[in-house]
């Protein structure tokens, strides 16, 4: 069963169009990264499978049950870390997760602890004064110190450092081993890509492509890098190939799958020297949609 | 040095400017307004000789003079309405003008700085100083337009008694006030670290001043000088036309001004003079509920305002042992002031006292409910909906608190009338009737406390109209009769359907309809909030 399931999720906010027809499957066990680019909709998402926000058409369902009417009953085993996380001023660090833990039931005490051991949190500064890093590290102590069998995470590792981002990533780890679903938003691509098993990609409120991590590398082109020690005339217009940079004496591309063959036979023709190739990586993915979507975009603008 | 330090003001004037410039159109155009339509009502309220005596007598009861400062001779008032005008409206537009200054510069000093938006502009190449300098040019300048905008439309208005001297004299009161207030919380931005106790240790500055003047005014007047209210009441505006309460204002202010900008030099970004305690590791049992939580977040709110509204209603306790000898020795006084037969004065000025106490004691359980909206303007209630709590438990809670917030307030104003008056009174007033005349408001505090509640969950943007109607009913408790209101503009007002006991008999019916509103009110925002979209 899909722990998380969205149809045709569509949200205005006045004659402002922020999801049109978004669909999210989370199944049991699995990491779900949810990517886009800044304003794409992922927060607002966020928010209508939270019951914040009403979506203005189609269905949003937790655990089976409706987001909206059934949001109290879904939270209390929902855990989420927002995108900007807001504390109360006046309140210091160590009440504030407490407070946030009650809400959702019983305070493991021993769990919180370990925690704010292992984020090397200070507990007793006043809210006010954390920086980014340590309210973010208050929002996601709060969050794996609570039993949930979801965690959804926005945007959860900005401001951390190189080492904090580390213990979050062991945190997701054990939650996924404990047999927890995770759906996180996020526009850092390594960190998607380290963590997730099935990606959906958020442009401007539709969703461009979903698909398990592993399957959409398939699908995808391959970086090559080569150099031959004649020069190759008019690679460019080979058939499968895009994005030609010349870097000194080396050529950079990228090849479609199916004309690999080609390609090789091709430019084997003048004599190579080295060949390099990589798959693509999430950045390159993204990037290439895009490039696509400004292209036909611009080709049906004029 | 200069450069150093400056570098950048005009244009972060600019800046300030246009974010402020709406606030700034709306207060002075609502302070103008209010004061040109008061003074140009008085030639029509007070038509003849008898009319003024009794104006003149009854301001000069030590409950009035608490109240509204000193006033003047009798021949004074005989022959100008200029003096009738100034003397009910100079004190309460000072404050409201100081209300204006510090609220702009609450929100330009540690407000901009708390949301870091002056780290923004530190980063650029702008001097030490530069923003505190542009918000203190827009708070001047504003009070300057205050003063000039004032002073030119009442001399415009030619109305007897309220020559050109006497109207730029007043509009200028109005505006050194005003500055005096704003440089204050400037002072008081550099102490404290947010703009929260910014706010409060204002306001109480505001409140001490109110309170040692009206002490001042009815005990010993060297008090009066040490409060910048009891100055504006001493220019003798219309009269004598005294200017030098505007040379002190200004030579207060640059003193005052000098040691802002020293301690804001001197500081680091963010930090305050006044430091912060060391914080609990754990919540409280009593923190973890979420009525513990809607409370902690308002606690010190909250203990202010019980604070304030016990002194306040303390010290009008304590001209009620005044009134009452000055009553009894005018007997005929009776006779303008008492319209049924067998009532005390003292008992018609209590129950007074009471429905602008309340009034008054309404503001902090409406700010009660409107902090829900400020916390999601805030992204703070995410917090909460994100975890298994409904939106009707947290503004139900909201609600209880506001209704034990307005119960506490009521007891307040009780306890400080009854327990001085009680002291310095001969026949005090019984505990009974003044608690009874205190909490019959609490029906029509409810609708209110309603009323906000449904703009939070109906109109969230808009919940601050709910203020408007909260001065609405005050314009009708304190002007309707001067500004001769029609019957149905008054029945607007909750207020005017309270009975004012002991001097009317309780009506039951009028209060039990009242409850009905608040809770159709309360239940009909609960709805709504329930079905809205929460945005943070
Ligand atoms: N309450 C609102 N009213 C109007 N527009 C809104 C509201 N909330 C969000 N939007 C708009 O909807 C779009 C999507 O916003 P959203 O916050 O979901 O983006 P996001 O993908 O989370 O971006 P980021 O990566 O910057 O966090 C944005 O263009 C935003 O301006
Ligand atoms: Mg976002």
């Amino acid at each position: 069963m899909a722990i998380v399931k969205t149809r045709h999720l569509t949200k205005r906010f006045g004659k402002f169009v922020a999801l049109n027809g978004v669909n999210i499957e989370v199944n049991k066990g699995e990491i779900y990264g949810f990517i886009g680019p800044n304003g794409a909709g992922k927060s607002t998402t966020l928010r209508i499978l939270l019951g914040m926000l009403k979506a203005t058409t189609g269905e949003a369902r937790i655990f089976g049950k409706d987001a909206w009417k059934d949001a109290v009953d879904i939270h209390k085993r929902v855990a989420y870390v927002p995108g900007d996380v807001n504390l109360w001023p006046n309140l210091t660090g160590g009440e504030v997760i407490d407070v946030l833990l009650r809400m959702r039931g019983e305070v493991n005490k021993n769990r919180r602890n370990e925690l704010i051991e292992k984020f090397r949190f200070d507990p007793a500064k006043k809210c006010r004064t954390y920086s980014k890093g340590n309210r973010q590290k208050v929002a996601l102590i709060a969050a794996f110190a609570s039993n949930a069998d979801l965690y959804i995470l926005d945007e959860p590792t900005s401001g951390l450092d190189p080492l904090m981002e580390r213990i979050f990533e062991e945190c997701v780890i054990q939650a996924k081993n404990e047999g927890k679903s995770i759906l996180l938003s996020s526009h850092i691509l390594s960190e998607v890509e380290k963590l997730c098993d099935t990606i959906g990609i958020i442009r401007e409120g539709k969703m461009i492509e979903t698909g398990r991590l592993s399957d959409m590398r398939h699908l995808t082109r391959t970086n090559f890098i080569i150099r031959t020690k004649k020069p190759v005339p008019s690679l460019k217009d080979v058939k499968g190939i895009h994005n030609v940079r010349e870097t000194g004496p080396e050529l950079a591309f990228q090849a479609d799958p199916d004309q690999i063959d080609e390609i090789i036979r091709y430019i084997s023709q003048f004599g190579v020297v080295k060949l390099e190739s990589t798959p693509l990586t999430l950045e390159d993915l993204f990037m290439r949609h895009y490039q696509e979507i400004n292209h036909s975009g611009q080709m049906e603008d004029s | 040095m200069f450069e150093r330090l400056f570098k950048g003001t005009g244009s972060l004037t600019k800046l300030i400017f246009r974010q402020q410039r709406f606030k700034i159109l709306v207060w002075l155009a609502g302070l103008v307004t209010v004061t040109l339509a008061c003074a140009s009502s008085y030639p029509n309220v007070y038509q003849d000789v008898p009319s003024k005596m009794a104006f003149a007598m009854t301001m000069d009861n030590p409950a009035m003079v608490a109240m509204l400062g000193p006033g003047y001779e009798t021949e004074d008032y005989l022959a100008s309405f200029g003096t009738l005008f100034a003397h009910e409206c100079l004190l309460f537009t000072t404050i409201v003008a100081g209300i204006m200054s510090i609220l702009q510069v609450v929100n330009v000093t540690r407000n901009d700085e708390e949301n870091e938006r002056i780290e923004l502009i530190r980063a650029l190449p702008v001097g030490r100083l530069a923003y505190l300098s542009g918000g203190m040019v827009v708070m001047f300048t504003t009070n300057v337009l205050l003063a000039l905008l004032t002073g030119i439309s009442l001399a415009l208005l030619g109305i007897d008694g309220i020559d050109t001297e006497g109207a730029f004299l007043y509009g200028a009161i109005l505006g050194a006030t005003g500055l005096i207030f704003g440089i204050i919380t400037a002072l008081l931005a550099q102490l404290a670290e947010t703009s929260r106790k910014t706010a409060i240790l204002s306001f109480s500055v505001l409140i001490a001043a109110y309170l040692i003047r009206g002490i001042g005014d009815v005990s010993n007047e060297t008090f009066s000088f040490f409060s910048p209210l009891g100055w504006a009441a001493r220019a003798q505006v219309f009269v004598d036309n005294y200017w030098w309460p505007i040379l002190l204002a200004a030579a207060l202010s640059m003193i005052i001004a000098f040691a802002t900008f020293y301690l804001n030099s001197i500081r680091d970004m963010g930090a305050g003079f006044l430091p912060e305690r060391k914080g609990k590791k754990q919540a409280s049992p009593i923190l973890q509920t979420i009525f513990g939580l809607v409370f902690r977040l308002q606690r010190t709110s909250i203990l202010a305002w019980t604070i304030g509204i016990f002194a306040l209603s303390a010290s009008f306790g304590a001209v009620l042992g005044d009134l009452e000898t000055y009553f009894a020795d005018i007997e005929f006084m009776q006779a303008f002031i008492s319209n049924e037969a067998g009532e005390s004065i003292t008992d018609q000025f209590v129950t007074l006292l009471i429905a602008i106490m309340s009034l008054i004691a309404l503001i902090p359980s409406v700010s009660v409910v409107l902090k829900l909206k400020g916390e999601e303007n805030k992204n703070l209630t995410e917090n909460i909906y994100s975890r298994a709590v409904s939106r009707t438990r947290l503004l139900a809670n909201y609600y209880l608190l506001a209704v034990i917030v307005n119960f506490i307030m009521q007891l307040m104003i009780v306890l400080g009338l009854w327990s001085v008056g009680q002291l310095v009174m001969e026949e005090a007033i019984a505990f009974g009737s003044t608690f009874t005349s205190a909490f019959a408001y609490l029906p029509a505090m409810w609708a209110v406390i309603g009323l906000a509640g449904l703009f939070v969950g109906t109109l969230p943007r808009a919940s601050g109209l709910v203020w408007l109607y909260v001065i609405y009913c005050f314009i009708v408790i304190y002007l309707s009769e001067v500004l001769d209101f029609p019957q149905w503009m008054n029945n607007l007002s909750v207020f005017e359907h309270v009975p004012e006991y002991p001097i009317e008999e309780l009506n039951f019916a009028a209060m039990a309809v009242l409850t009905f509103i608040a809770t159709v009110m309360a239940i009909c925002g609960m709805i709504a909030y329930n079905h809205r979209d929460i945005t943070g």
